[in-house]
């Protein structure tokens, strides 16, 4: 070889001195933080320009090993952190990433009203049908009859289509993929990165060592091959048609692409319409620098 | 830490893949080994510090640096690139 | 409205409600972000703050609950604004635990609580000073914040505007404790031009980004310096136990490191932070101890007291939290008892007793809440106190 060894290009997204990941091995988060780092490089996002903020659990892990602003807040409470930080600061580029638990169940509502409200946040939720960090609870998108700690029978309860919901509320970008999926994923990402209003993309991924151990699925690979054979990609459908089900076939794509203002966007056009002249717009503190 | 390329076999080939492991941050998980495109890499049958066994680029003239197994990584542990090769190598 | 300065400073005289006095505080003081929720009786800060802040250039979103409004304001504090919400009795239950992260994460932000009868529903409409303890311990682990009470209007404004001071200070989220009948009472507030107003700006570091740790006391205080994000120092703010980077680390010798720098950066500074109102504390053989509204009533009981030569003083917390503990024992030690009226059925009374420990009686005058003290039964207390 005649070249020095070029280091790991997706290392500049990432705390390093942090590693390696309290993630298990097999578990699908790393790959879809890998995807990520592919769809900062494309969209050309300046890194300090980034906020990201996670909630609580595995996926809200994701917001330390990131070499961004990152923001650990409380479990289901990411997304309002975001809305409170992107109003405060429109200047920067705001990431939500959390799991299925923390974002469908106790953050539901902030869920459905940031979507309704078309906060511009980008919404990536880890979807590996547990509450993994915990130790393997039912969650909102936990099928029937799959085993979880807290419905050691089975879970009974109707799951949440979460690309629909996103859709129902007004979502404008709504994507699924899984941690298959890794170049489709990767350019999900960066087209919602690109995009502003309340985007929201869910990625299956393996749990190897709560869901998948517990329902006898094999190992994290064993999952992602699983992925690779069961998903149809399907751009474009209706939300109300990509439900999900217990070793069923998994819809993926992108299903919405749309426009409309967002929260922002909305607030000072209807200040600018009641008060004309006399509006004072809010100014970013983020124009004057940290350092005096 | 790392594996390096072969020689080339073909007297015409101008790239050759580079793939980089880093061992101790590896968890075995096998993901690069099952989605390298062109079926390059295998699992070690040494393994690092944790008991895992990470991959080796077992095929090295098949591999094209397409970097499928670092996109695949979760532990960000793999990453493959092209390199042009020097005319003068043999 | 109109005769706002360019700042948004509304200075001049006005007849303010608490509610509005506090809004404008906050005006005051640069506050330009704000979350809320409508709740009975604090729902006017909040109106008067959406109504305000398209002339100034701030901003407020009324949020889907308290849960979001508590962590949305933290959001725009560390956007780098200075950031408020406003609740009651039930929302400030719901806030609890983003008060919490608020401690540990150390972000400046200001939560007021103008309070009402609880336990749960309660009356809404109706005056208590219930929320107290819950002010100190609220949110579950252990953690040091600061409290004020405002007794009127004027103070609304001055204590609201000091509260994002203190934010700043120390680092803290800073609760403002008023009560329905201050919050609806309307009295003269007077608010001076901004040149008056000592505003504390955040303590953003001079540190270049790889030098900076967000979380290590700054040269010769407890207290880091700040940052934003946007300006390359790649921050993590974790409601983990975290070191000084910012980074979890859980283990039990760094989580004691960080609580005792949390703890000591309001319990060493006690003395710059405790504020009160003596009075006729000289030749007093009785002490009311009073905050928020009940010190107006107690104001009369005191003065019918004194008329009838019974030698009382007053003093007034200003600060709930930290507790002039020192000013408080001090005292023990030279009167015959201390009075606590309170619209709660003992709350603040207990600090006294501990601080105390039995050196000298301890009077407590509880109240279920609903409304204020009967002068009368203060009077009595009083009075029975030094017989």
């Amino acid at each position: 070889m005649s070249a020095p060894v070029k280091e790991n290009p997706v290392n500049k997204y990432l705390r390093m001195e942090r590693m390696p990941s309290i993630w298990c091995p097999g578990c699908g988060i790393g790959t879809t933080v890998n995807c990520f780092a592919r769809a900062l490089d494309e969209s050309k996002i300046p890194l300090d320009n980034l906020a990201v903020v996670s909630g609580i659990g595995c996926t809200g892990r994701v917001a330390g090993y990131l070499n961004a602003d990152s923001f650990h807040t409380t479990h289901g409470r990411a997304i309002p952190f975001a809305t409170g930080l992107q109003l405060a600061r429109p200047d920067l580029k705001v990431v939500v990433y959390s799991g299925d638990g923390d974002l469908s169940a106790i953050g539901g509502n902030h869920f459905i009203h940031a979507a309704r409200r078309n906060a511009d946040l980008l919404v990536v939720m880890v979807n590996n049908f547990t509450y993994g960090m915990t130790g393997g609870q039912v969650t909102p998108t936990t099928f029937r009859p799959a085993i979880a700690s807290t419905t050691p029978y089975g879970a009974f309860e109707q799951t949440f289509n979460m690309p629909m919901l996103a859709d129902s509320c007004g979502a404008v970008y709504v994507a699924r993929w899984t941690a298959y999926h890794v170049k489709q994923l990767a350019k999900s990402m960066a087209e919602a990165l690109s995009k502003r209003g309340f985007r929201f993309i869910e990625i299956a991924a393996p749990c190897p060592t709560l869901y998948l151990r517990r329902n006898k699925l094999g190992e994290g690979l064993d999952e992602m091959k699983f992925y690779k054979e069961m998903s149809v990609i399907r751009n474009g459908v209706d939300t109300r048609e990509v439900a999900l089900d217990y070793r069923k076939e998994i819809t993926v794509g992108k299903f919405v692409d749309r426009e409309r203002p967002t929260l922002e966007d909305a607030m000072d056009q209807r200040y600018k319409e009641a008060l004309g002249a006399k509006y004072v717009p809010y100014v970013s503190p983020g124009a004057a620098k940290s350092q005096a | 830490m790392t594996t390096a390329a072969s020689p080339a076999v073909k007297k015409d080939k101008k790239f050759q893949g580079v793939v980089v492991v880093n061992r101790e941050n590896c968890k075995g998980c096998g993901f690069c080994v099952e989605f390298c495109p062109l079926h390059a890499l295998e699992l070690e049958k040494g393994y690092n510090a944790k008991g895992y066994h990470p991959p080796f680029l077992a095929k090295p003239d098949k591999c094209n640096g397409c970097d499928m197994c670092g996109l695949f990584c979760p532990d960000f542990s793999i990453y493959g690139y092209r390199e042009k090769l020097d005319s003068s190598a043999a | 409205m109109s005769n706002a300065t360019s700042s948004g400073t509304l200075t001049g005289s006005h007849y303010l409600d608490g509610d509005h006095a506090c809004s404008e505080g906050a005006i005051a003081a640069g506050c330009r972000f704000a979350a809320g929720y409508p709740i009975t009786p604090s729902t006017e800060v909040v109106e008067r703050l959406a109504q305000r802040f398209p002339f100034v250039g701030g901003r407020f979103l009324q949020f889907e609950d308290e849960l979001a409004a508590s962590i949305a304001l933290l959001g725009g504090a560390w956007g780098g604004a200075k950031a408020c919400t406003v609740t009651s009795g039930p929302g400030f239950s719901l806030m609890m635990e983003h008060i919490g992260l608020a401690a540990i994460t150390e972000t400046p932000c200001v939560f007021i609580n103008v309070q009402r009868a609880g336990p749960s529903t309660g009356l809404p409409t109706q005056p208590a000073q219930g929320d107290m303890m819950q002010a100190r311990f609220g949110s579950h682990g252990d953690y040091r914040l600061i409290a004020l009470c405002p007794n009127s209007p004027q103070e609304c404004f001055d204590l609201t505007f000091e509260a994002f001071n203190m934010a700043e200070e120390y680092r803290v989220p800073v609760l403002v404790m008023l009560d329905e009948v201050v919050g609806h009472m309307t009295e003269k507030v007077v608010i001076p031009e901004d040149e008056e107003l000592e505003v504390t700006e955040r303590r953003w570091t001079k540190k270049p980004p790889g030098e900076f740790k967000l979380f290590a006391p700054a040269e010769g205080s407890l207290v880091p310096e700040m940052v934003k994000p946007g300006d390359g120092y790649r921050i993590h703010v974790t409601g983990l136990t975290h070191d000084e980077r910012g980074y979890p680390k859980m283990t039990v010798p760094e989580h004691e490191k960080m609580q005792m720098r949390l703890w000591n950066k309001i319990v060493l500074n006690a003395d710059k932070i405790v504020k009160y109102e003596a009075k006729d504390l000289d030749d007093a053989e009785v002490v009311v101890i009073s905050y928020g509204i009940t010190s107006r009533i107690a104001e009369r009981a005191m003065k019918q007291a004194r008329d009838a030569g019974v030698k009382v003083g007053s003093f007034r917390l200003i600060t709930a939290w930290p507790f002039p503990e020192k000013e408080i024992l001090q005292l023990s030690k030279k009167v015959k008892a201390f009075v606590v009226p309170e619209l709660n059925l003992g709350q603040m009374v207990l600090e006294v007793q501990r601080i105390v420990e039995g050196r000298t009686k301890v009077i407590p005058v509880p109240h279920v809440g609903g409304t204020v003290h009967d002068p009368q039964v203060i009077l009595n207390a009083i009075v029975g106190a030094v017989r």
